[in-house]
């Protein structure tokens, strides 16, 4: 098969050209009249029409704040919200009572973390969610930010110690001390499903075999993953999954927790308020079940439903094309900017229990540097340490250059990329 | 091209090949600023001379030397090379309105008419402001200078 035949409909697992008509942003320019080639997918998604169409939609035929009045338009709207719910649910193998509605991936780890720290001030009853002194959470070194920092705090909060597994020099997690570092003392692990600068998958079987023995929680940051493959957290065995609605074609200021359904219903809520409560005297309150426990205020209603077509797009191409899409676009990719001279991938180089990030590093240029080039041949790639900076420290470099795809991504964006790598080593004279 | 109103051939110059680079003694404070969505870095020393011998460190004190280590993108290692040409040998204050009228010109989004008697080479990264994510890159070193400098005048009133 030679490198270009992926390009091809009728070759390939996905109708890019078709899919492409979707996203109209996907045929403007960029600065001087260049074609957009959108390669920062991990940082957020394009939207398809049907997602801004059901958005509007919402405003414009059922708009009203869901769970409270009476009116029909009040009926409406939480009778779409809580299909949405549904509709979310099931892309992921879950029941909608599992489904937590927040702001983003951020706040869904943070709702967590909180919850744990509200729990270590109360009784007994919250054992399970209870972290101290003398207990431990665990992480790994290639976290994001948020995966990270919360657990930080929560450590810092309650006085619980923060330990983490390695990250290898092939961009791959270090298990051998698997059974010391998550042992009695372990709380809770929180790892990365898929890093989003090393593109690794991780194995999530032994972390939760050995998590299960000590009876630790685990939860699985899947930003990464729920976007680009198919995920059922039934298979997974997790507790706890957190992933955004922006970067799987969904619109921005939403995000999911999904927890046990008898795990949610334990625990205390992070943030409340109104339509978050039982019964509400002077002095004190009760809190609804879940998950409106967990979701005080008036919810993001027509972002539920942007999501949920995100998710009905995603199941009509099917995820397990997507992600054989991707599989294809990494392997090029990984074959074609890795040939380049002076360019070093970071990150595995085989496409194995890898997905669509791509992150490299060209030497002598900086990577904000390199991207402001690819920016002005109308590439569109992330610079920076991708708020990952512990990975990036204990790999000792200070930034990367990171191309992440999608199913709109074509083998014509990845040649795009490699020759605007080389117009930039022209351009800065780092090679003929 | 767009890209060569940003990378001017000064600039390109002092990343290659950037002067007075180097942590030296003595010196009087040193600041250690860090971009947070980058992560570049720049540790910066600054030596200041009294204006007449005995006299207290003050506004008048001439920059006798700028010192500097630092990783990072071509616009915040240039800009520090350019930065230690223009401030070294002048007095704080100068140096002050040189780092007013820099930042300004870095505000600018493009449209700035720096003066070229106060910003000498420095007036070559008019092109970075009309890049918004680049500005930070550029005053890096030069926010780094001001508060190396706010240290020794502290130093010495306390």
């Amino acid at each position: 098969m030679s490198d270009r035949e992926l390009g091809r409909p009728a070759t390939g697992p996905l109708d890019t050209k078709a899919i492409r008509e979707d996203f109209p942003i996907l045929s403007r320019t960029v600065r001087a009249e260049r074609p957009l080639v959108y390669l920062d997918s991990g940082a957020t998604s394009q939207k398809p029409r049907q997602v801004l169409d059901a958005e509007r939609e919402f405003y414009e035929r059922h708009n009203a704040a869901v769970h409270r009045g009476a009116h029909q338009l009040a009926e409406e709207a939480t009778d779409a919200y809580e299909s949405a719910r549904e509709t979310i649910a099931s892309f992921i193998g879950a029941d909608s009572g599992e489904v937590v509605f927040t702001k983003n991936a951020t706040e869904a780890v943070n709702l967590v973390a909180y919850a744990m720290s509200n729990a270590a001030t109360a009784d007994e009853g919250m054992r399970r969610f209870q972290v101290g002194p003398g207990d431990e959470i665990v992480v790994t070194e290639m976290e994001h930010h948020a995966n990270l920092v919360p657990w930080q705090e929560l450590c810092r909060r309650t006085g619980a110690t923060l330990r983490w597994f390695p990250v290898t020099d092939q961009g791959r997690l270090d298990l051998s001390d698997l059974d010391e570092l998550v042992n009695e003392r372990t709380r809770l692990v929180a790892f990365a499903h898929q890093s989003n600068v090393l593109g690794t998958v991780n194995p999530v079987a032994p972390i939760t075999a050995r998590a299960r023995e000590v009876g630790a929680l685990v939860l699985l940051d899947a930003c990464q993953s729920v976007p680009h493959m198919p995920v059922d957290v039934a298979e997974l065995d997790v507790d706890f999954l957190a992933f955004s609605g922006h970067k799987m074609l969904g619109p921005n200021g939403i995000g999911v927790l999904w927890g046990r359904r008898e795990l949610l219903a334990a625990m205390p809520p992070f943030i409340s308020g109104g339509s978050m409560i039982g019964v509400v005297h002077m002095s004190h309150s009760t809190w609804a079940d879940p998950p409106q426990r967990f979701e005080a205020g008036v919810p993001m209603a027509p972002q539920a439903v942007g999501l949920a077509a995100a998710c009905d797009y995603l199941s009509k191409v099917g995820m397990d094309r997507v992600a054989a899409h991707e599989h294809e676009l990494t392997e090029y990719a990984l074959k074609q900017v890795g040939a380049i001279e002076g360019v070093r991938i970071v990150g595995p180089t085989e496409a194995v229990d890898r997905g669509g990030a791509v992150s490299f590093v060209v030497d002598d240029i900086h990577p904000h540097d390199l991207g402001q080039v690819l920016d002005d041949q109308g590439v569109e790639v992330r610079v920076g340490h991708h708020c990952a900076w512990p990975l990036h420290r204990k790999l000792g470099i200070v930034a990367t250059t990171r191309a992440s795809f999608y199913l709109y991504n074509t083998v014509e964006d990845v040649d795009a990329l490699a020759e605007a790598i080389r117009a930039a080593q022209r351009f800065f004279g780092t090679r003929a | 091209m767009q890209l060569d109103a940003m990378y001017q051939e000064i600039i390109l110059d002092h990343y290659r090949n950037p002067h007075h680079k180097g942590l030296r003694d003595p010196h009087n404070a040193e600041a250690h600023h860090i971009n947070p969505t980058c992560g570049d870095e720049v540790t910066l020393r600054v030596t200041l001379t009294p204006a007449s011998e005995g006299a207290e460190l003050d506004e008048k004190a001439i920059i006798s030397d700028v010192s500097y280590e630092g990783m990072g993108c071509s616009i915040s290692q240039a800009s520090t090379s350019v930065l230690t040409d223009l401030l070294i040998g002048r007095s704080v204050a100068e140096g002050m309105r040189t780092l007013d009228a820099f930042t300004e010109m870095m505000q600018s989004k493009g449209k700035g008419e720096p003066d070229e008697d106060v910003l000498e080479d420095a007036v070559a990264f008019v092109g970075v402001s009309q890049y918004p994510a680049r500005i930070k890159c550029a005053l890096l070193g030069w926010m780094a200078w001001k508060d190396a400098v706010s240290q020794s005048l502290d130093k010495e009133g306390a």
